[in-house]
């Protein structure tokens, strides 16, 4: 038996933030996408409710234009804990005609992701989705709260929104509403990193330093792939590079870097001047990008 | 490492957001793709300075209007700790997200605009951190350089605000007064050289000086049990655990304690952090804990410790925030949650409004508008296991949900 317990003041509230969604919420589901918040979230979820499992099931809402790398990991994790993934393609959504496929330079299917998670949502009727957001990455996302909630239509009404007092949660909602719940919400990007530094937790290989085929757009480094769309004079190279946040291809730059351990990437993270989403291709689009995306149903 | 949470308080233009922006780019927390954004706005708009306030403010609502509509929380670290603020919008329409705000906050900013001094929205600033039992309170009298940095000004607005809180009932609060230009960064991060008559901290090295220890408030151990936890596994087969946070003191394994509402008595056997068993857990933890008896427990149960019971009972005061466009009446059932403990309740009399400027109460008042203050009585249909609000600001504390609409429309601190 060890002596007194300290833990950190994050790793609580968000561990009482998994606990309420397993308590308040019949069907609640943990939103996976492989990247590092989601893996984060899932040790959390291990910790709120060891010895027994995890009392919800893991979703991935697959583009078709991950890395190979960040799939290969999610199917051994998912092995590993013993609990049951479920995932939903977008390429399904766009067979199905309800999205149609960006075209041009900048096309990506980031976007599209929306209705394939509103379709999910509702094909297994689940009432919490657990994300791995954070309020210091963008700042629509800074005006969101601990339980999110969405109307029927699977979106975000930002100008009237729950207040949230103490530590109380309320999930009430009518059938067919759903809550978005971000336990890791007061985290920073650093706090991440240090906890998985901390918890010895595997990542994907894309975080760390590697050789990549890339070419350069508007001063970011974008991964050269049959599934982005490149133009005549943009020119492969290869490059020793790592990946801050990891969304699908067409809409995640990554950076230069030697780091090859969870200490080196710390070390490089406190000392950048960039802040992560300046890698995300998808907040470019205009200063409202998130909060509009937000508004439609986007996590 | 720490985390120090503080919420903002200001009226419309006092300058709030930057003052927030001013901190971040003082203590290099702006990134060098934030700081370009925030240059590109700030020419748009032709400002011939950096407007800090574009860093904060998230909604397009908010840059549209140069306002603050919603809580936006914003984080920066330094050496010594963590932190988070709340930077809260002004608006008296807005007394909700300050209370909101406020509810999670151990230290708050009240910000005071140099040339127009203490308003009424400085009281009901004051008001609410006070009602909300915030710790640390510091009163940043904000633009001086355009009042010329004058120590006569600042030292008025001082006394006035002295004034004001001697009216207050909470003694134990700090309050610290600073003189700070937002917009040119005195005294903000680094000492001002325009203001040489000030002798106080600046507002950085304040908030690094706060002893987080001392601005949690303490009470009685209060475990609110959320969530049962049953492997049925073969390794557990018999496993019971009970889930929860540890509120006001220290639970340990040997510790005598009473489950309400049965009233029960057994002992700690485990104390499980995830894989690991504690001999002793310190407050604020989440922690599964075992108990020696095989005892009947479920969500919304309380355990604590023998001789440290807690008021039980049906009727209650509280003074009730209300926020929620529908009105308050006597007579509405609400679902009415304690920690995460829910039961129904009736309101059974509105006593009386309270003015936020302490000047007293208003009598006969048959129902309470959003942003109203009252003091309320209920009657729930379950006894709640709670402590007075001065005394256990958790355990104290509750909200109140519309059963149709489901929105929380209401927080009561009980009496």
């Amino acid at each position: 038996m060890r002596d007194k317990l300290q833990i950190n003041a994050l790793e609580n509230e968000a561990i009482y933030i998994i606990r309420e969604v397993a308590a308040q919420f019949e069907k609640p589901v943990l939103l996976f996408s492989g990247g590092k918040d989601s893996i984060t979230l899932v040790r959390l979820a291990q910790k709120a409710f060891y010895p027994a499992k995890i009392p919800f099931p893991l979703m991935h809402i697959d583009t078709g234009h991950n890395f190979p790398e960040t799939i290969a990991f999610r199917d051994k994790l998912v092995k590993e804990l013993g609990v049951e993934l479920i995932v939903r393609n977008v390429q399904d959504t766009i067979n199905q005609g309800k999205v149609k496929e960006e075209t041009g330079k900048y096309s990506s299917r980031n976007a599209l992701q929306t209705t394939t998670l509103l379709d999910a949502i509702e094909e297994f009727k689940f009432d919490a989705c657990i994300g791995g957001a954070r309020r210091d990455e963008e700042k629509a996302r800074a005006k969101e709260r601990i339980f999110s909630v969405r109307d029927d239509f699977g979106q975000w009404d930002e100008k009237n929104q729950r207040p949230e007092l103490f530590d109380m949660l309320n999930g009430q909602i009518e059938l067919g509403q759903n809550v978005r719940v971000f336990p890791i919400s007061n985290w920073t990007e650093l706090d991440v990193w240090s906890y998985i530094e901390k918890e010895n937790l595997e990542i994907p290989s894309i975080y760390f330093s590697h050789k990549r085929q890339i070419f350069m757009r508007d001063g970011l480094i974008w991964s050269a792939s049959e599934h982005v769309y490149r133009e005549e004079d943009e020119q492969i190279e290869e490059l020793m590079v790592r990946f801050r946040t990891v969304g699908d291809m067409s809409c995640t730059a990554a950076v230069t870097s030697q780091a090859t351990t969870i200490s080196e990437v710390v070390a490089e993270i406190r000392a950048s001047s960039i802040s992560e989403r300046g890698a995300r291709i998808d907040d470019k689009r205009s200063e409202a990008a998130m909060e509009k995306r937000k508004q439609q149903g986007y996590f | 490492m720490e985390v120090l949470k503080i919420a903002t308080a200001g009226s419309v233009d006092d300058g709030k957001s930057t003052l927030i922006g001013r901190l971040l780019y003082d203590t290099k927390s702006l990134t060098d793709d934030k700081l370009e954004a925030i240059a590109r706005s700030s020419k748009q708009k032709g400002y011939d300075y950096l407007d800090f306030s574009l860093a904060t403010d998230g909604l397009v609502a908010e840059r549209e209007q140069g306002i603050t509509i919603d809580v936006a929380h914003i984080y920066f670290s330094t050496k010594t700790r963590s932190y988070i603020i709340a930077d809260t919008p002004g608006h008296v329409e807005y007394t909700r997200n300050m209370v909101t705000g406020a509810s999670t906050s151990q230290a708050a900013i009240i910000l005071i605009d140099a040339r127009h001094g203490v308003i009424e929205q400085t009281y009901r600033h004051f008001f609410i951190n006070h009602l909300l039992r915030v710790k640390d309170i510091i009163v940043a009298v904000n633009k001086m350089d355009l009042v010329n940095f004058s120590e006569e000004r600042y030292l008025e607005i001082k006394a006035d605000f002295e004034q004001l809180a001697a009216k207050s009932d909470y003694k134990d609060q700090n309050i610290t007064y600073m003189p700070v230009s937002a917009l040119k960064g005195d005294n903000i991060v680094t000492k001002s050289e325009n203001m040489p008559w000030y002798r106080g901290d600046t507002l950085l090295h304040h908030l690094e000086n706060l002893d987080t220890k001392d601005v949690y408030n303490k009470g009685q151990m209060r475990f609110p049990v959320q969530y049962v936890i049953r492997p049925k596994t073969d390794e557990f087969h018999d496993f019971r655990g009970y889930a929860g946070k540890i509120y006001g003191g220290e639970l340990s394994v040997g510790d005598q304690v009473v489950i309400l509402p049965s009233q029960t008595t057994t002992t700690i056997k485990d104390i499980y952090f995830y894989d690991q068993k504690y001999k002793s857990a310190a407050r604020r933890s989440s922690v599964t804990i075992t108990l020696e008896d095989d005892v009947n427990v479920s969500r919304g149960d309380m355990i604590v410790k023998v001789n440290e019971l807690p008021e039980i009972a049906k009727k209650f005061t509280a003074i009730t925030t209300w926020m929620c466009a529908k009105p308050l009446q006597v007579g509405a059932l609400y679902t009415l949650q304690h920690g995460v403990h829910k039961v129904t309740a009736k309101v059974t009399a509105i006593h009386h409004k309270i003015n936020l400027d302490f000047s007293g109460k208003e009598e006969n008042v048959s129902a309470l508008k959003m942003n109203d203050i009252a003091s309320v009585s209920f009657q729930v249909n379950k006894p709640l296991y709670f402590d007075a609000f001065k005394a256990h600001r958790t355990n104290g504390a509750f909200i109140l949900i519309d059963p149709q609409s489901n929105n929380t429309s209401g927080v009561g601190f009980i009496q």
